[in-house]
């Protein structure tokens, strides 16, 4: 996990006298095939990147419909922005959903999944097998029949009110239903817990056996030693998968569509910010105000990472006890 | 101990059994038929209904066949155009030295971090500009950015792995009079088969279960891929469907299923060392 995103280290120059050659030199000649092999990143950043990143700042200040002329394309200052925080109601509302979804689903699915990792964490015949099952709807993610099947699961005949019949519970039909429909969707999320799961593993399995010998040397329980080592030694690795998991949980979109079929319902019980950017922008083709809205939400990820980083600071230790 | 372990053992397979049961109560429903699906709550179907594969292949004016060869031809070039412009991209950060190296790269972690719900609509609009979006070529919005690098992940890892890979050959080969383009095509492009083949197995498999951008990008029936066209099957909710509709889920995971199969160690490892997601 000790992945670091500072550049590679310089390449030592060719030694002896290739390095002193002057013009067409390898020195040069390395500067022109940096950027030969570099040139389709660089399109790339340029056109699919840079150019509507700049495109999509502008439109956010326009009433642009998509369907007009750009030259159609009315510049209406922060009318979009005004709007988005002070007279529409559903964008206030899509963000609560987002951040409900998010604060709920997040911490429970690394709950579940730092607990499986527990229990898988110490080797016995089939572990491989139980890990590989564990992972595999974490593969399957966010497809689209995976969210039918869920949204079938929770229906009114679906598998989930069957197995509660059982119990002689009378269920109801959860999608359908504005107070459950999100919740359905937060355990779809917490269910692909296997990602986290993996990475918590390769965590687990760095921390050095001589601490929890240490620790039992000194008469600690195995609840003491989860608090004292595992979880310390663990939250480089914990905070990695919280600022991972917060992103994805932020983004999430396709499960939100398949139950509501795009609409972000039951009575918009299901809107997530995606959805209704989605919405907005393709749907009611306000791609002006859609594309403010997007701003928004890249403003926020960005904040919602730095805070993260910084409340960081308090509780992620690092082995080597340096600041990072 | 011992009864600690089979403690252990138990939890687990409580917890598999709860992970399994969606995928095989979805197995079970899409062999049941119309009335079986309303009544019979178990796994196992009464009468095996093979009939609902054959109907949700035909369910709409085109043939699921269709939606599948559109999305395998999506996949597999994003494959090759991930791999052939992440190597080349990664080759240049982690090998050579080029004037603002160090800006591009701190610029490329950036893009990491951009979520794509932020470009799309900018996106179509310059995509549908070019006259890109529907007829005559539906994939290119999106098939271009994957040849330009911009799945900046794939990018990163191959960087990632290029540097562990020794300078001495490099040099070894430079003293020998090799050109950077030498040293690529025979010391590096070589050397990294383990992380193109990581970068072409999660490429395919985000390619094939991409749902947001292919439902922004296709707008032609004959041109949807299969995450699409199942959609197609909320918009026509009659009861009848949902027997045809879990056929064509189960199908359309089918190809994820087997390379997770295949990989099952690889895929795991991989987000070991690299915290890819799923």
């Amino acid at each position: 996990m000790a992945v670091s995103i500072a550049p590679p280290a310089e390449v030592p120059a060719a030694p002896g006298p290739a390095s002193r050659r002057g013009r067409g030199g390898p020195r040069r000649r390395e500067n022109i095939a940096g950027y030969v092999f570099l040139s389709p990143w660089l399109l790339g950043l340029l056109g699919i990147t840079a150019i509507p990143m700049l495109l999509s700042l502008y439109l956010s200040f326009t009433n642009y419909d998509a369907l007009t002329d750009f030259s159609a394309v009315e510049w209406v200052g922060f009318d979009n922005y005004r709007k988005m925080f002070t007279a529409d109601p559903s964008y206030w509302h899509a963000v609560r959903v987002t951040v409900e979804f998010a604060l709920i689903a997040v911490p429970l699915k690394l709950a579940t999944a730092l607990g499986v990792a527990l229990l898988l964490n110490k080797a016995f015949k089939g572990v491989g097998l139980f890990r590989g099952l564990f992972y595999l709807p974490s593969l399957l993610g966010g497809s689209v029949a995976l969210a039918i099947v869920w949204v079938n699961m929770f229906n009114r005949e679906g598998a989930f009110n069957s197995l509660l019949s059982v119990f002689g519970i009378h269920g109801k039909p959860w999608v359908n239903d504005p107070d459950w429909a999100l919740e359905t969707l937060m355990v779809l999320a917490i269910w692909q817990f296997g990602a986290p799961m993996v990475i918590f593993l390769a965590g687990l399995k760095q921390i050095p056996v001589e601490l929890y010998e240490a620790a039992s040397v000194d008469g600690a329980n195995a609840w003491r030693q989860f608090r004292a080592v595992t979880l310390p030694m663990l939250s480089p690795v914990i905070f990695f998968n919280l600022v991972l998991e917060t992103i994805n949980g932020f983004q999430g979109f396709t499960s939100a569509f398949v139950l509501s079929n795009g609409t972000g319902g039951p009575v918009d019980s299901t809107l997530m910010y995606s959805l209704n950017l989605y919405i907005k922008g393709f749907t009611e083709l306000q791609m002006g105000y859609a594309s403010a809205m997007a701003w928004v939400f890249l403003v926020a990820i960005a904040l919602i990472t730095v805070v993260l980083f910084s409340t960081g600071r308090f509780w992620v230790h690092y082995a080597d006890g340096e600041e990072r | 101990m011992r009864g600690r372990t089979l403690v252990r053992l138990l939890i687990l397979i409580v917890i598999l059994a709860i992970v399994l049961y969606p995928l095989l109560w979805m197995l079970g429903t899409s062999v049941k038929s119309r009335e079986e699906i309303a009544t019979n709550i178990g796994l196992w179907p009464d009468v095996f209904t093979p009939g609902n594969f054959r109907d949700g292949w035909q369910n709409f004016d085109v043939s699921f066949g269709r939606f599948f060869v559109n999305s395998a031809m999506v996949a597999v070039l994003t494959v090759v155009g991930n791999a052939v412009s992440c190597l080349l991209a990664a080759y240049a950060f982690a090998r050579l030295r080029f004037r603002m190296r160090k800006i591009w790269f701190a610029i490329m972690i950036g893009t990491l971090l951009l979520p794509g719900h932020v470009l799309i609509i900018p996106q179509y609009v310059l995509f549908k500009q070019l006259g890109w979006v529907g007829e005559p070529w539906p994939y290119l919005p999106l098939l271009v950015p994957q040849f330009l690098a911009t799945e900046a992940f794939f990018v990163f890892l191959m960087v990632q792995f290029m540097r562990g890979i020794p300078v001495e050959l490099d040099e070894a080969a430079k003293i020998d009079g090799a050109s950077p383009y030498t040293v690529f095509r025979h010391v590096i492009v070589p050397l990294s088969r383990p992380a193109l083949v990581t970068t072409a197995i999660f490429s395919f498999i985000w390619a094939w279960n991409d749902f947001f951008r292919q439902l922004v990008f296709l707008s032609d029936l004959q041109d949807y891929t299969v995450p699409v066209a199942l959609t197609l099957f909320i918009d026509s909710t009659s009861e009848s469907a949902v027997g045809p509709m879990f056929a064509m889920s189960l199908l359309s995971l089918v190809p994820v299923f087997l390379f997770f199969v295949a990989f099952q160690r690889l895929l795991v490892e991989g987000i070991n060392t690299s915290g890819i997601k799923g």
